[in-house]
């Protein structure tokens, strides 16, 4: 674990996004939701150090969607296997990687009520590597089982499903989804942060290997390219994230 | 043909109590300038058909009591967080929920369009929102061997409401690129739709411009509301009033901020 008493010379959310950006890997396609600010940082910082790949489509965005076929053509896309990423989140991730958009406690008379389920009933099957991301990372959000599945980890063998979770990332950590298994794995712990606080923190069993690694701070030039060239382009769908994280601001020009 | 309203009123006048009214997701064109109207009206009992999402609009009919059955994928305030006055009702039961997810509402308005009393979906199996769907059925693909899949009934609204750039005088209503509002004219028994200003010519006149058009065949009636989404955004026209959205955050926290809000932007008529 680091021990240095330095502060790191980046934000937790940029740390984050290039760990994102490490899952995404190689692929064509790369597709963002509502609500999912730092995967956002991710795909268009990836997006510009490819120099225009792969392909970007940001929810309720103008200038970074390609889709001319209304909010459904997300969807025909992805169920045609055209979306290789997608990120999904979850008021509850349990260790089966079912996810929980919906309630806490008995449906029809819940105790906590999140938003809702957003496409995940679907873009959870047909896109082939989900990365889930909960910033929160605690007992609250990472349980033993979800009082509502959204969308299950996986299936039987015989229900279609093309794609499912490969990954989850915390701000504390970095787990991989083995989907054979049903199980998380942890990957990697944030500087600054411990395995006994991850274990401590975390309401489901997870494997691990004998020494955890601690995750790559992001390069120089990473930085450079997600606080210069990235953060205007977030302010358009993300304004106040761009400007609590980065400091920038909306501008005309930016619609 | 199409009537041009004199009035947003006059517009919303057939939009009855109890009906089943779809409206679209933020991004698309909400039309908040007539959801005031409404509520102003005090219209009762809606069906909300919100496709596929939806944020201040179904918050404020909660809130204001127009409402008894909302369907949708999600109600949420974005980076304003959670919907204060859905997430009352929900744990109050005083709304009647039914959960989707997205592509399940965009197929089931391409069912009405088509005229077929169903569609399948991939995806839904082994999930809550199948379970608590007794309306969808799961059967195994005729075409397939030992291969579940999900119908879906078509859904075919008595209203689609929403807000676009422009409309011409024939009733012919440009929504761009947002061709889910075109799905919901096609699936739509009515469609009412406020625009920003009134275009001079014949928008079928132009290929560039026909291609993103409602046609006036769809629509029943036009009315000129300008900035008729604020403080929700209007793509390519303005942004969201994030100070606005914020301010509303924080009033409808409670249910009397929440009758402040309405006192103060609602029930008075904003001038503009």
């Amino acid at each position: 674990m680091s021990t240095s008493s330095a502060p790191p010379d980046f934000l937790p959310e940029e740390l984050l996004a290039d760990a994102i950006i490490r899952l995404i890997g190689e692929v064509r396609h790369v597709a963002v939701g509502n609500a999912s600010p730092i995967p956002a940082l991710a795909a268009l910082t990836l997006r510009e150090r490819g120099g225009g790949k792969p392909y970007v489509s940001l929810l309720g965005s103008r200038r970074h969607m390609f889709f001319t076929d209304g909010g459904r053509e997300l969807f025909d896309c992805a169920g045609q296997g055209r979306i290789d990423v997608f990120f999904l989140s979850g008021g509850e991730i349990d260790g089966e990687g079912n996810i929980n958009l919906v309630s806490i406690g008995d449906y029809d008379q819940p105790k906590v009520r999140f938003p809702g389920s957003f496409g995940s009933g679907y873009l959870y099957y047909v896109v082939p590597k989900v990365i889930l991301f909960r910033v929160e990372h605690s007992r609250r959000t990472l349980v033993p089982k979800v009082s509502f599945i959204s969308a299950p980890g996986g299936n039987a063998e015989n229900v279609h499903r093309t794609g499912g979770p490969i990954a989850l990332v915390t701000n504390r950590c970095l787990f991989a989804f083995d989907q054979a298994r049903r199980r998380f794995r942890l990957m990697s712990v944030h500087p600054g942060h411990s395995v006994e606080e991850v274990i401590e923190n975390t309401g489901f069993d997870f494997d691990r290997p004998d020494a955890v690694p601690v995750t790559p701070a992001p390069s120089p030039d990473t930085l450079r390219l997600m606080r210069e060239t990235v953060a205007p382009q977030l302010a358009e769908v993300y304004p106040q994230f761009a400007e609590r994280v980065f400091g920038v601001k909306l501008t005309a020009g930016a619609l | 043909m199409p009537t041009i309203a004199r009035s947003l009123d006059e517009a919303l006048a057939p939009i009855a109590d109890g009906c089943v009214l779809a409206v679209p997701r933020e991004s698309a064109g909400v039309p908040m300038a007539a959801t005031r109207a409404l509520i102003r009206r005090g219209i009762k009992r809606l069906h909300l058909i919100a496709l596929p999402t939806s944020s201040l609009q179904a918050d404020l009919l909660i809130g204001a009591g127009c409402i008894e059955t909302l369907e949708t994928s999600a109600v949420s305030l974005g980076e304003f967080g959670l919907a204060p006055r859905f997430t009352a009702a929900i744990l109050a039961s005083s709304i009647t929920m039914k959960d989707a997810t997205c592509p399940a509402l965009h197929a089931a308005f391409q069912a009405a369009e088509k005229g077929v009393p169903f569609i399948p979906l991939r995806g839904l199996i082994g999930s809550d929102i199948l379970a608590h769907r007794p309306d969808w059925r799961v059967i195994d693909n005729p075409f397939g061997n030992n291969d579940p899949i999900v119908l879906l009934p078509a859904i075919k609204p008595d209203f689609a409401l929403f807000h676009a750039g422009m409309a011409d005088r024939a009733g012919n209503v440009f929504i761009g690129r947002d061709r889910e509002l075109l799905t919901m004219a096609h699936a739509a028994a009515h469609t009412i739709a406020t625009v920003e200003a009134l275009y001079d010519g014949n928008l079928m006149d132009d290929p560039a411009l026909s291609a993103g058009t409602v046609p006036g065949f769809y629509v029943d009636t036009v009315a000129v509301a300008p900035r008729g989404a604020w403080p929700l955004p209007l793509l390519d026209h303005y942004p969201a009033d994030g100070a606005h959205l914020a301010e509303y955050a924080r009033l409808a926290a409670t249910p009397e901020g929440f009758a402040r809000y309405l006192d103060q932007y609602v029930h008075v008529q904003r001038a503009a």
